[in-house]
């Protein structure tokens, strides 16, 4: 299975018409295969700093290279397929009329076409859960199905890395539990961004804050989970009676 | 809430597997087509050949098996034309003929009998091809037609997003009633005015959204092929069969 280090340096990025930076200069290094949680308050620039990581905002300043690859211009179309981004809001990510031509669309813009085009979309499906969806129309998904099929949009391109923006929000138990599971169950390098700390605590061994535009503290989670202060700074909090050492 | 409730645009197909759903949507959607042109360039004085027309589409709708129940509670989408169309023969000039008492447009009636028949079988025509054929199969068939791709993708955008727009339009106003908001007077229509903007800036978020997704998966600005094999000859012989009829009958019709 593939997977691909990351490694970002120096990343500023101001939106036009702004007059801050959204990042101020971000560093960030995760190694093939790794599983690290992007945490941070609203407005900290999580997710102006991932959508560069497959070129979606253009650069300003800054390097970034997925595996020896660095990302611009040159390279997108291996950059797209080999970072696979899962937004949000799955409603933005499913948009064709049946799941199965969503899963489709990313292999098929790389020229995968006929039997082996149908051939992947049921194999992907198999591997998050969803066998039989693919001739469903997306609107009548649960969330939890949506999310998984979502995740499926990009496995289906085969990439190495995956970033996922906030995978558990809007779940119900059971469908963050399954969630958490089909990403345990991941070889790919995730970069995982949330505000779901037990999350983060279960999945990712190592967590970085995200805080003013630059990582602010990068190091085990159990250990950053226990800093109160340090998470208090950074409007973070552990829901109540969770004691992330008893884990 | 979303996903719970059904959708306005994918509920118009009625499963099944009758000889009709089985047609390729390409072939069904030129059949239809074709039926249509015919039907509306049949001058509206050849009763004969709209009875052919109009017994031939009964035959196509027992054929795929949708209930004649159903078809008429669909038919009634043109509830609106009839009505109007019924009005015609009172306020056309001309000559006229008394029906008990009251003196009706002899040229009123034929307008009449040619809205009402052909809005009738254009109808029929959409029912049958609806209900027999799921939305993405069509756009399939759009695509194999030849449509421009990025006209069928814009197409499939709105079937795929108006559902979750109608979602945001029922939670706005249900926010709005929720604090108090009863509109009855056209003087109260401002928070609906100001509510229809923000549900077009909400979408054009969205379709920026979307668009960032569809990069972020390859997509280069041209939609991909995925539409599986095309129709075979003979079923577009077969098919073809009932437009050809159509024609024929107008042919001797007005010949």
């Amino acid at each position: 299975m593939p997977s691909s280090s990351i490694e970002v340096r120096d990343l500023r990025y101001r939106y036009p018409g702004e007059h801050h930076d959204a990042l101020t200069g971000l560093s960030l290094s995760v190694s093939a295969g790794e599983r690290v949680a992007v945490l941070g308050p609203n407005g900290s620039g999580k997710t102006t700093f991932v959508m560069h990581l497959n070129g979606l905002l253009s650069m300003q300043s800054g390097e970034i290279a997925i595996g020896d690859t660095s990302v611009t211009e040159d390279h997108l179309r291996e950059i797209r397929r080999r970072v696979g981004a899962v937004f949000q809001d799955a409603d933005d990510q499913l948009f064709m009329t049946t799941v199965r031509e969503d899963v489709a669309f990313g292999p098929a813009n790389l020229g995968v076409t006929g039997d082996e085009l149908n051939a992947l979309v049921e194999q992907t499906l198999a591997r998050v859960g969803a066998s039989g969806y693919a001739d469903r129309n997306p609107h009548h998904l649960s969330g939890g199905e949506k999310r998984r099929v979502a995740i499926a949009t990009v496995l289906s391109m085969n990439p190495d890395v995956l970033i996922l923006d906030e995978p558990t929000s809007g779940l119900d138990p059971a469908g963050r539990r399954e969630l958490i599971d089909l990403l345990a169950g991941l070889d790919q390098t995730q970069l995982i961004v949330t505000h779901d700390l037990p999350l983060a605590l279960q999945l990712c061994g190592r967590s970085v804050i995200v805080s003013g535009g630059q990582v602010v503290a990068d190091g085990a989670t159990a250990e950053l989970l226990a800093d109160e202060a340090l998470l208090a700074q950074h409007r973070l909090e552990l829901p109540l009676g969770f004691d992330p050492s008893r884990l | 809430m979303s996903g719970a409730h059904g959708s306005t645009v994918t509920r118009l197909y009625v499963a099944g597997n009758s000889r009709i759903h089985c047609i390729s949507p390409e072939v069904k959607l030129v059949a239809v087509f074709a039926v249509v042109v015919v039907g509306a360039v049949t001058p509206r004085t050849e009763v004969a050949a709209f009875s052919v027309y109009v017994v031939a589409a009964w035959i196509v709708v027992a054929m795929s098996g949708i209930g004649f129940a159903r078809y008429l509670r669909r038919l009634s989408v043109i509830v609106p034309f009839v009505l109007f169309a019924l009005v015609i023969p009172f306020i056309s000039g001309g000559e006229s003929v008394n029906v008990a008492g009251i003196a009706l447009s002899i040229d009123g009636l034929w307008a009449m009998w040619n809205v009402l028949v052909k809005a009738g079988l254009g109808a029929t025509m959409s029912i049958v091809l609806s209900s027999t054929t799921p939305v993405a199969d069509l756009l399939h068939g759009l695509t194999r037609l030849r449509v421009p791709r990025l006209l069928v993708a814009i197409i499939s955008f709105m079937l795929r997003y108006i559902d979750v727009l109608v979602e945001q339009l029922g939670r706005m106003r249900r926010s709005m009633v929720a604090r108090g908001h009863d509109p009855r007077w056209l003087w109260q229509v401002k928070p609906i005015a100001s509510s229809a903007g923000a549900l077009f800036v909400r979408s054009y978020e969205r379709g920026e959204r979307v668009h960032q997704a569809m990069l972020a998966r390859g997509y280069t600005g041209v939609m991909p092929t995925m539409a599986s094999q095309r129709a075979p000859l003979n079923e577009w012989v077969v098919v073809m069969v009932y437009p050809a009829v159509c024609l024929g009958v107008l042919m001797l019709a007005v010949v």
